[in-house]
């Protein structure tokens, strides 16, 4: 089976966009990604449009409409915020299997403000502050409190991440926000579902990225080589079966099977990963995420954060772009956008962010429901 | 219009002659015990061997968020609770009777489950809902 590189990527800046439509949006970051490459519509054999919010709305089609139809083949793909690493992995597999040699991923969201989820709709009454909380931020409250019943993690470790986070995103240009927030600021904003306050919830954005996938081949040929991201792992899990799972939208065991199965795959251990691009929907989210992926035993999450080992300059630095957190959460281009950031620091180009010498970076989203998207990554 | 309160959930029971209750599906395979009818055990994959139990009123407090925002007209701040019940199974609501103050609540505190009206609230038809909450136990 022939090995699958990303040849060309990229995101564009995320934010607010309302006077554009999704298939501008997802547009711009194909266009980006093509060029990233130098290729154009022509060269791609099937398109895979992962989106959210107009799910029945065929935004693939309609992206070609925008850009070129050459008649391609077009897979539409919607699996919560896990959407973007699933158009991905299905681009992946149809490289793996033999079907194209060079293939196109996309990611896009067109986002409105506020809450999202909420508990039942439907018949009757609204259950919404009656029967608990299904707001997003209540939910992964009580996920982190899980943590902290087990482990003690505290209202200031949940904080951190979010310092950290914002941090990152200082450096990076394409990053919804570039604000410095202390300790202080973090934990006194608003309380949204404590312990998350509102600069411990991702910022509802705009955004698109692409990636242009090519077989080991087809990139020789092309000789794009020199700047190939090699797919070294590729893994979609949904969520086994958990005894809280009917109250509590499950993230962690999905996210365990996940990465047990891409180590496997890449045959390496998280000890061989140099950055990391995980799934900070809130901040909560992210400290349950270092026990998940191994990068710590379990529990030992809250002294990730204090030791500083997850940020730039750390041991294992952990959302450099910013995050979901401060990069914004666009929620169907999340999982390409992450895999753009990781492939910048393979190839490094991150310029201030840079992770020095990094060589192997892992990418995972979670969409609640659930769905778990892992990739390993490797420069060629 | 119902003259007598509509269940919340369907999986409340209301019955007649007697106390409202919550009810579980159990399965006869591997005792995994859900909410709301099913055939099929998700857990073991066994079929038709789902029986119904009265599910447990008491409980402990495994998780909660303590909800400052929340959608137009939910009265705030208030206790999302998860509980799991002496039985095993599992069941989300509001926390009451606590402060929403997280130096006032314990991971593991005894509750119970209580019956009582939905908060007020309404269907378009004008029917009343009983809801169940949870309130630390006597």
């Amino acid at each position: 089976m022939t090995d699958a590189y990303v040849v060309g990527v990229d995101m564009i800046k995320f934010g607010r966009f309302p006077e554009k439509t999704v298939p501008q949006i997802g547009s711009e970051a194909i266009m980006m990604a093509l060029d990233d490459c130098g290729m154009t519509i022509h060269d791609i054999q099937a398109l895979y449009s992962g989106n959210l919010g107009q799910a029945s709305g065929m935004v693939g089609q309609r992206i070609l409409h925008e850009i070129g139809q050459t008649g391609i083949p077009v897979i539409n793909v919607s699996n919560a915020c896990a959407t973007g690493a699933t158009a991905f992995r299905e681009a992946w597999a149809s490289i793996k299997a033999g079907l194209y040699d060079c293939v196109l991923a996309v990611g896009v969201e067109q986002m409105g403000r506020g809450l999202l989820g909420g508990a039942g709709g439907g018949t009757g009454i609204s259950k919404e502050g009656l029967l608990g909380s299904g707001t997003m931020p209540a939910v992964f409250a009580e996920a982190g409190m899980e943590h902290s019943n087990k482990y003690g993690t505290t209202f200031e470790q949940f904080a951190k991440v979010s310092v950290k986070n914002h941090h990152h995103s200082t450096m990076n240009s394409k990053a919804m926000y570039q604000i410095e927030t202390p300790l202080e600021t973090v934990m006194n904003a608003e309380m949204i579902s404590y312990p998350n306050t509102k600069l411990m919830c991702s910022v509802n954005v705009d955004g698109s990225a692409a990636a242009v996938i090519c077989s080991e081949k087809k990139t020789r040929e092309l000789g794009l080589m020199g700047r190939a991201i090699k797919v070294r792992a590729s893994i979609l899990a949904s969520d086994p079966w958990q005894e809280r799972d009917l109250v509590m939208p499950d993230v962690n065991s999905c996210t365990r099977k996940a990465a047990k199965e891409a180590y496997e795959m890449a045959g390496l251990g998280a000890e061989d990963i140099d950055l990391i691009e995980l799934h900070d929907c809130f901040a909560t989210a992210e400290i349950l995420h270092y026990d998940n992926l191994g990068l710590c035993e379990d529990g030992g999450a809250g002294r990730l954060i204090d030791d500083g080992d997850v940020a730039l300059g750390g041991r294992i630095p952990v959302n450099v772009s910013g995050g979901l957190l401060s990069k914004g959460h666009p929620l169907g281009a999340t999982g390409i956008a992450n895999i753009y950031e990781v492939s910048t620091h393979l190839r490094g180009e991150a310029g201030a962010r840079q992770v020095e010498g990094a060589r192997i970076g892992l990418t995972h989203v979670i969409g609640l429901g659930s769905a778990c998207g892992i990739h390993i990554l490797e420069k060629a | 219009m119902s003259e007598q309160p509509l269940p919340v959930v369907d999986y409340m029971k209301i019955p007649d002659d007697g106390d409202p209750y919550l009810e579980g599906h159990k399965c006869g395979e591997c005792d995994a015990i859900f909410l709301g009818e099913r055939n099929i055990c998700s857990k073991c994959g066994t079929r038709d061997r789902m029986g119904t139990i009265k599910l447990s009123t008491q409980g402990s407090l495994y998780s909660y968020a303590i909800v400052h925002r929340s959608f137009p007209g939910v009265e705030v701040p208030y206790i999302s609770a998860v509980v799991d019940l002496d039985d095993g199974a599992t069941l989300k609501g509001n926390l009451i009777k606590v402060d929403p103050d997280p130096e006032k609540i314990n991971f593991g505190m005894p509750v119970e489950v209580i019956f009582a009206d939905a908060l007020g609230r309404k269907d378009r038809d004008g029917n009343s809902y009983l809801s169940y909450f949870f309130q630390p136990r006597a």
